[in-house]
């Protein structure tokens, strides 16, 4: 079982961040094929949030296929993230941090780079689209 | 889907004063509803129109399909926490109990004993006793354990320290999916709404500003930034909710259902404090936008 938690000042949506939430749980193996995740009631217990946004988020994460509900039981996870992109994780460390050292060489502090990092990021994926 | 609270050019005056006015308000089964707006902007008075405890002097007002206070099956479908949570000092929360099941037909007692319990609250206990917080859970409870469809909160927390709110607003998420209530609460703080409310009413100035739908709501509402120009050159589907000026820049909250083609402006999403803060803001040149969906 995981617990959830709202960053109210990130600007994404109470409902996106527990998606995300479950979604980081699978990519490290902390939540399994056949784990239940927290009842909706319990969320809403625990956060003091509107119920709806748990649904939402529950839904989404049903329409992408890694958790069904079990009417009267709960929601259980049905497939799990980890696996082949868990072990790339390593080497895309290593050149990351290759990456990050040259970086500071070039005299970027933190805050320019995640600003290359994020302006980048964007670009690529804006492409991925287009 | 059938409708929680429904009002018509509903008004409500206090000598020469109206304390609400021109109110028109369809609001759907199921929400968390928000009624934000600052002190004195007749929040009270809605509120106390939809359970009947005053009558409207202009327009019309039906809750849950029926006229307020029309009967005891109306009585017994609404319930309501009012201002402060009262509760009677020199009864004890047994009493209380006791008094809930004697007024209440469709009272739940086992919900009441069990919600008290896990509340850790001893039911000897005199209310008076109590501190603002367990009063407030006690208030809740009653209002709960009378099993209505709608349970409407007037202030609930403004009086709570930090820890007790929170204790308090997880208490009523939790009876507001448990019972499958729809729940009407007010509030001056924009905070204590954000994460419960999907639906939202603005009311300023015994007028409501805004309501609707809150993703809808967050949707629609943008903030844009450039060069100096005035609002009447925007175009006629953008509303404009604030404006400010230097004397180079201009910044607008508006509200629009379309998107912004306009390159020179900067446009960026507004979150829901902001959103109720430009309402509540006075832009005299605005024209007031009434129970907007």
């Amino acid at each position: 079982m995981i617990e959830f938690h709202l960053d109210p000042g990130s600007g994404v949506s109470p409902y996106m961040q527990l998606v995300r939430q479950v979604r980081h749980a699978l990519r490290l193996d902390l939540l399994r094929v056949g784990d239940q995740l927290p009842t909706v009631k319990d969320v809403v217990a625990q956060l003091a949030i509107n119920p709806n946004t748990v649904l939402k988020a529950y839904r989404e994460l049903e329409h992408e296929g890694l958790v069904a509900p079990r009417p009267g039981v709960g929601t259980f996870v049905t497939r799990t993230l980890a696996g082949e992109s868990l072990a790339a994780h390593g080497p895309l460390r290593q050149e990351l941090r290759r990456w990050l050292a040259k970086a500071r060489l070039a005299g970027l502090d933190d805050e320019s780079i995640e600003a290359l990092f994020m302006t980048t990021f964007r670009a690529a994926s804006q492409e991925d689209i287009a | 889907m059938s409708a929680v609270l429904q009002a018509e050019g509903l008004g409500k005056k206090y000598g020469k004063r109206w304390a609400l006015s021109g109110c028109t308000l369809d609001i759907p089964e199921g929400r968390i509803v928000g009624l934000v707006g600052p002190n004195g902007a007749g929040k009270t008075t809605l509120l106390n129109l939809a359970v009947g405890q005053i009558e409207p002097s202009a327009g019309s007002i039906r809750v849950l399909g029926g006229s307020p206070a029309s009967g005891p099956e109306q009585l017994a479908k609404v319930g309501y926490v009012a201002q402060d949570t009262p509760t009677y000092a020199g009864l004890s929360i047994a009493e209380h109990l006791k008094l809930g099941a004697r007024l209440n037909p469709g009272w739940d007692g086992a919900l009441a004993r069990e919600r008290i319990e896990r509340l850790g609250l001893d039911p000897a206990h005199r209310a008076g006793k109590l501190s603002g917080g367990q009063r407030a859970q006690l208030a809740l409870t009653l209002g709960i354990a009378k099993r209505p469809e709608l349970l409407i909160l007037d202030e609930p927390v403004a009086a709570l320290d930090p820890l007790a709110r929170r204790e308090f607003l997880q208490g009523l998420m939790e009876a507001a999916v448990e019972n499958s209530l729809s729940v009407v609460l007010s509030s001056h703080l924009v905070s204590d709404l954000e994460r419960m409310c999907d639906y939202l009413i603005v009311l300023v100035k015994s007028r409501v500003q805004v309501a609707g739908d809150v993703d809808e709501l967050l949707a629609a509402h943008h903030r844009l930034t450039g060069p100096r120009r005035d609002a009447a050159t925007l175009p006629a589907d953008q509303h404009v909710v604030s404006e400010s000026h230097t004397d180079r820049q201009s910044t607008f909250i508006v509200r629009t259902d379309g998107p912004i083609h306009d390159p020179a402006w900067t446009v960026g999403r507004i979150g829901l404090e902001d959103l109720v803060l430009a309402y509540m803001t006075p832009a005299p040149t605005r024209p007031t936008l009434e129970a907007i969906r």
